[in-house]
């Protein structure tokens, strides 16, 4: 029994950031214009050192306005659904929960796909709708997936897969009739992609969004270990059940509004990293949380430096990628048989 | 074993006087509805029982008596229809999550894992209420924890996964979680239900050593008359809603009584140590 302290917390989130690291200085170097790993190492030192003047124009134009933000975009989206699935699977007590597959980030998409609609001029109204259609989403999700007062994990599932399909019907036929406006393509929202360059202001929204959603998550880590043993049994060791649900609902359907307003719903992170980072260091949610983070942003910045290089020069939806690695998965969890 | 000495019911004993009352049950009431307003589905009728230090009560009854919903009472999940359930004077059901799992702790039927879990880390959970809201277990924690495992004497198990232990050595575990609470009261709902013969008697012996020595107060939701009879210091004879009788197993144990309340022909005997013994008989003669 290895007890989780905050040291080895810090120590394996220390470790994860290095992997995390590595992993960006890949996803920079990958791509149709190569770079040596020393005029990498030289450039990003003069733009870190505050020397922009320096880069060369090759560095500045596919580095520094292409490759960076996408990376930083893709860092952040992975770990707001790593945390959002990893905080679903607890409030559900289901291993299989995820925002995709619960069909919260089709609501999310259907939410910013009406804003833009109805306000494309307003920037922060895209996340802000993509936030309620995921927290409609989960209201109905859980309603839908109860049997006599009780979460039914079969039931659960379905309900998300249903209410996921139904959604995005919704988002072809609004897509289809409302062609004439320019929205990005519905592969983006149905898909899932990382190629949108954002406003600078709206990565400032999406960075403080995830680390407040997450931080009031995390404060909630011990109580979740209890939740997953049962709420009547949460509460008789202590737990205030009701204001924790409340937290982490909020919480994670923030997280998945967020990732889908600027990305569109990248599907099965949420349920492939948790469940990498139980099978590498234990179920407890104090570890968790932060190395489900981590474990996030690597897995989507591989995926995505692979989705824009496997079939160079044209690029993959990120989505597909790891639709292709999370549904497999997806099965082998379902077939697997759980304690 | 020699049951007589330990199973004496406590104050009996002039030269110690009796300790004060700890849980206070008191006319209290539960009803169950399928929807507000409609006809109750079951309920609980006035029962009026106390329950002091170090000892152990034994809630008897057949199935669907309402055994559990009194515990339920007891343990302040929710709050009775009418009168009133006390720990040390305040209402149980009115105390917070976090003090009331300090004083109370329930050890249920079955509880379910969604994922694997050593029992060491299982036991560690009971001291979730003594920490706060983001928290790393302290040393003392990790001994606490440690010494509730060695008082129900699975030590050894620590270091096992919870889903691949026996059903008699999950019962200890789950009982060393409910002990690493630190509680006054210990709750359990039919805590012998997938045991063996030797199992229980372990089970219930080790709850009335616990109760002398940690000085907490036991009360165990129970349908085997054999054990409440010879362990517990007090019976609550409840059928089909209805607190019928309180009071030490020798006052309980009517023939007459019993054979209503558990629908079957019986023998009472007093055993040497001034406890009925129950004897089943196949048929009416």
């Amino acid at each position: 029994m290895v007890p989780v302290t905050l040291a080895r917390v810090v120590r394996i989130c220390a470790l994860l950031t290095v992997v995390l690291v590595a992993a960006v200085l890949l996803a920079l170097r990958l791509g149709a214009v190569p770079f040596s790993l020393t005029d990498l190492g030289q450039n990003l030192w003069w733009l870190a050192s505050g020397r922009p003047e320096r880069l060369s124009t090759d560095f500045r134009l596919i580095m520094v306005d292409i490759r960076l933000p996408r990376i930083l975009l893709g860092i952040l989206v992975g770990a707001a659904l790593s945390v959002a699935g990893a905080s679903f699977q607890a409030l559900l007590r289901n291993p299989l929960a995820d925002p995709y597959v619960l069909g919260v980030s089709n609501g999310a998409a259907l939410g910013a796909i009406v804003a833009l609609l109805i306000a494309p001029a307003l920037p922060l109204m895209t996340p802000l709708a993509a936030f309620l259609g995921a927290t409609t989403t989960i209201s109905a999700v859980y309603l839908l997936g109860r049997r006599e007062g009780q979460l039914d994990s079969n039931t659960l599932l379905l309900a998300g897969i249903i209410t996921a399909s139904f959604l995005s019907a919704i988002i072809m036929f609004l897509m289809t009739t409302l062609a004439s406006r320019d929205l990005r393509g519905i592969a983006f929202w149905l898909m899932g992609d990382l190629s949108t360059a954002l406003p600078r202001g709206l990565l400032w929204v999406l960075v403080v969004g995830f680390l407040s959603a997450t931080g009031a998550i995390y404060t909630t880590a011990s109580d979740l270990n209890l939740l997953l043993a049962g709420e009547r049994e949460a509460m008789h060791l202590g737990v205030d059940v009701t204001r924790v649900k409340l937290v982490v609902y909020i919480s994670a359907s923030l997280l998945t509004g967020l990732a889908v307003s600027v990305s569109g719903a990248i599907g099965y992170v949420g349920l492939l990293v948790p469940h990498l980072m139980r099978m590498l260091f234990g179920t407890d949610y104090r570890l968790l949380i932060p190395t489900s983070a981590l474990g996030g942003a690597i897995v989507l910045v591989l995926a995505d430096a692979m989705a824009r290089t496997v079939v160079a020069p044209t690029e993959l939806p990120v989505g597909a990628m790891t639709a292709m690695a999370g549904a497999p998965f997806f099965i082998y969890l379902l077939r697997r048989r759980l304690p | 074993m020699n049951m007589s000495e330990t199973a004496a019911p406590y104050g009996t004993d002039p030269d110690r006087p009796r300790p004060a009352v700890r849980v206070n049950v008191e006319q209290a009431s539960y009803a169950y509805t399928a929807r507000a307003h409609g006809a109750p589905l079951f309920t609980l009728e006035a029962t009026t029982f106390q329950a002091r230090e170090r000892e152990l009560v034994a809630i008897l009854g057949p199935n669907a008596s309402g055994k559990s919903t009194l515990l339920r009472l007891i343990a302040g999940s929710i709050a009775p229809l009418s009168g009133r359930v006390e720990l040390d004077g305040f209402e149980t059901y009115k105390l917070d999550a976090r003090t009331r799992a300090q004083r109370i702790a329930l050890v249920h039927q079955e509880s379910s894992l969604v994922f694997p879990l050593l029992a060491g880390d299982y036991v560690l959970q009971g001291r979730h209420p003594h920490g706060r809201s983001l928290w790393f277990e302290s040393e003392d924690d990790f001994a606490i924890a440690k010494n509730a495992l060695a008082q129900v004497g699975a030590e050894h198990l620590a270091e096992r996964w919870m889903h691949k232990i026996s059903g008699g050595e999950k019962q200890r575990v789950v009982l060393a979680r409910a002990l690493a609470q630190q509680p006054l009261v210990l709750l359990l709902d039919e805590p012998t239900l997938h045991l063996d013969i030797g199992a229980q008697v372990e089970l219930l012996a080790q709850l009335r050593r616990l109760a002398a020595e940690h000085r907490y107060t036991v009360v165990v939701v129970t349908h085997e008359l054999g054990l409440a009879a010879e362990f517990a210091d007090q019976i609550v004879l409840l059928h089909r809603g209805k607190c019928l009788r309180v009071g030490p197993p020798a006052a309980v144990y009517q023939r007459e009584l019993i054979e209503q309340v558990f629908e079957t022909p019986l023998e009472i005997e007093t055993g040497p140590a001034g406890r009925p013994r129950v004897l089943i008989k196949g048929r009416k003669e």
